[in-house]
């Protein structure tokens, strides 16, 4: 429209480059890291290693909607929920167990569920859409819950890990370092589309909605049709770490599709940051190193979540933009 | 026409008669936890998920109060000024701060305070359920039950606390403030009203109501520190139903959606009865989005 920013643009770009090749180089530090960290890190620690990540992709797929559509989800337990029944349903039903099966099944559950959502809440805005998401996902854990025949209602399902088969190349049980390689795999694979995603065009009508729904709408946007895209989206990435979570924890329990799972993705993502993709990566591990560490001091009785919410209560009055909101710009960029 | 005729004759109406005294009866409490909330939302532009939480502990305090006293009574009371003096506190130390902040910023801090005292409530009271018994034990005969007064009484003063509010909303100085800053809170500050001290009074009666509804349902169901995120959700559903802000929409939601619930559970178990509201939620959503009880502008 106007050619002021263009102009400006031009002058800028060997400054971008630079900038891209310090973000490429800190993305590369980081992930040797996590890939190095199994072989030095005992059991226990490299579990929860691979825990926090799934965690962290949950409260990635969530800020997605909260940090740039501006829509605050608490029915992501949800999505992450059906992820892990539809895998559970893939392993249990089909033999031999096939993990890119699981992975399909538990995708399309996810689907399923998001559309729901998508369809229904995304035509309410702010605290509306909040309220639906959670009875939204409330549903899904009555359903669950109730229906034993399929879910096994409160015990879950059990089921056996899949082996890790790369078509042509590999063939094995996964052990618990091959696991983490894979969950961060996935994890780093997801973080770059999701960075890709939010930085496309389709992203950045995202990001105008969030700053000014009424305006995006009368420039010619579908407001409506991008919200329900980035509901799905968020819907697929969080089911995604369901069936993450699945595989590692080789069951699918009806607790995981219970409120407090969107409630735990939320505070991530206010811990971290939102709106930074890593951020919330970030205020999961803070999260889950809290409580590790709060039970080791204090017992397995102590109620982690009155520090941590006080904590969470102190960080959106002083700080709402998190751990890593300094660096919002700068990563978006 | 035979089919019809069935289905006529399986509905039993004893069975109506008495799931509709059910429904009014839950219904007048819905009604006042969902009244506090809408309150507080048509007031303040707060949803405040810590409601429930209110409620919950409103119901803990009164358990603590009349084992203490031994008067269910002054635990109504105790656990009302209570949770009131706390409402008031938490409104001003974690909700002040966030006025004139983006909307999701309260939906958050709110989501905290209900973590904090949901988890509070957990470690000083532990997992068992606690009761408190009815301050009165007569009962009627309603067809082969024999009905509890307490239950009839409930309603009555669910009803006389919201028509207490509602006149003092409409005389009371206090209510005229809280009026004025809900139509137009700049004006209202200009005129004077202390608007930050009018938004804490209104978190405090808001709460206190919560408590009150919590004290008066507990010797129904028992006390635990779940109860909360159950009647919030309820009261949630009832307050988008009967229109975000709209107290007689709420109340009218409320009755009807736990008629609605009740009959539902003469065929349903009572856990499935509660995806009933959902489908009415979802259904005033889908064609009278600001509510099922006002007109939908445009």
């Amino acid at each position: 429209m106007t050619t002021a920013p263009l102009d400006k643009a031009i002058p800028l770009s060997k400054q971008r480059l630079s900038h891209n090749a310090v973000f490429w180089i800190g993305f590369c530090a980081v992930m040797a890291l996590l890939i190095a960290a199994p072989l030095f890190l005992p059991e226990f620690w490299r579990r929860f290693l691979t825990e926090v990540l799934i965690w962290g992709l949950l409260a990635m797929s969530s800020d997605l909607l909260i940090g740039y559509t501006g829509m605050i989800s608490f029915g992501h337990s949800a999505f992450f929920g059906l992820g892990m029944y539809g895998a559970a349903g893939a392993l249990l039903l089909v033999s031999p167990p096939n993990l890119w099966l699981a992975i399909l099944a538990g995708l399309a559950g996810a689907a399923g569920a998001a559309l729901f959502v998508a369809f229904f809440s995304t035509r309410l805005r702010d605290i509306y859409f909040a309220i639906t998401t959670l009875i939204f996902s409330q549903i899904f854990y009555v359903i669950i819950f109730t229906w034993t025949a399929v879910t096994g209602g409160e015990n879950g399902l059990i089921f056996d890990r899949p082996h890790l088969t790369i078509p042509f190349l590999y063939n094995g049980r996964f052990t618990s370092t091959t696991l983490h390689w894979f969950v961060l795999a996935v994890v780093a694979g997801s973080y770059l589309m999701l960075r890709r995603i939010t930085q496309s065009p389709f992203g950045m009508v995202l990001q105008s909605i969030r700053e000014n729904e009424p305006r995006t709408r009368a420039v010619g946007y579908a407001v409506e049709r991008y919200k329900m895209m980035s509901v799905m989206l968020s819907g697929l990435f969080a089911g995604l770490a369901g069936v993450l979570y699945a595989i590692q924890n080789e069951f699918a329990a009806p607790d995981f599709v219970y409120f407090l799972t969107s409630g735990d993705t939320v505070i991530y993502n206010v811990l971290g940051g939102i709106g930074t993709l890593v951020g919330p990566i970030l205020g999961a591990g803070f999260f889950q190193l809290a409580r590790q560490l709060l039970a080791q001091f204090f017992g397995d009785q102590f109620p982690y979540l009155i520090p941590l919410g006080l904590v969470f209560i102190a960080m959106i009055i002083f700080l709402p933009q998190g751990i890593l909101g300094f660096a919002r710009r700068w990563l978006n960029r | 026409m035979g089919a019809l005729g069935q289905l006529f004759h399986a509905i039993p109406f004893d069975l109506i008669v008495i799931q509709t005294v059910n429904g009014i009866v839950t219904g007048m409490i819905l009604a006042l936890i969902a009244s506090g909330l809408t309150l507080i939302f048509g007031i303040m532009d707060v949803v405040n998920f810590a409601h429930g939480e209110l409620f919950m502990l409103g119901a803990y305090i009164g358990f603590v109060v009349f084992v203490t006293t031994g008067s269910f009574w002054l635990a109504l009371i105790g656990a009302s000024m209570i949770v009131a003096l706390l409402g008031a506190a938490i409104q001003i130390v974690a909700l002040r701060p966030l006025i004139g902040r983006d909307p999701l910023n309260t939906i958050l801090a709110t989501f905290g305070i209900s973590l904090v005292l949901q988890n509070y409530a957990l470690w000083q009271f532990g997992p068992v359920v606690r009761k408190i018994p009815e301050p009165i034990s007569s009962e009627f005969t309603l067809f082969y039950l024999q009905y509890p007064w307490y239950r009839i009484l409930v309603t009555a003063l669910s009803a006389a606390i919201i028509g207490g509010f509602w006149l003092y909303l409409k005389y009371g100085k206090l209510g005229v403030w809280i009026r004025a800053t809900a139509q137009d809170r700049v004006m209202a500050e200009a005129m004077g009203i202390p608007v930050a001290w009018v938004y804490t009074g209104v978190f405090a009666i808001g709460a206190a109501m919560a408590a009150a509804s919590g004290v008066l349902f507990a010797p129904m169901v028992g006390v635990s520190h779940t109860m909360g995120l159950d009647w919030v959700l309820k009261a949630f559903i009832v307050v988008v139903v009967g229109g975000m802000g709209n107290l007689a929409g709420s109340i009218a939601a409320a009755i009807f959606i736990s008629l609605l619930e009740a009959y539902a559970a003469i065929w349903l178990n009572p856990s499935q009865a509660v995806i009933v509201s959902f489908v009415v939620l979802i259904l005033t959503l889908l064609f009278r989005p600001t509510g099922l009880f006002v007109a939908t502008p445009r």
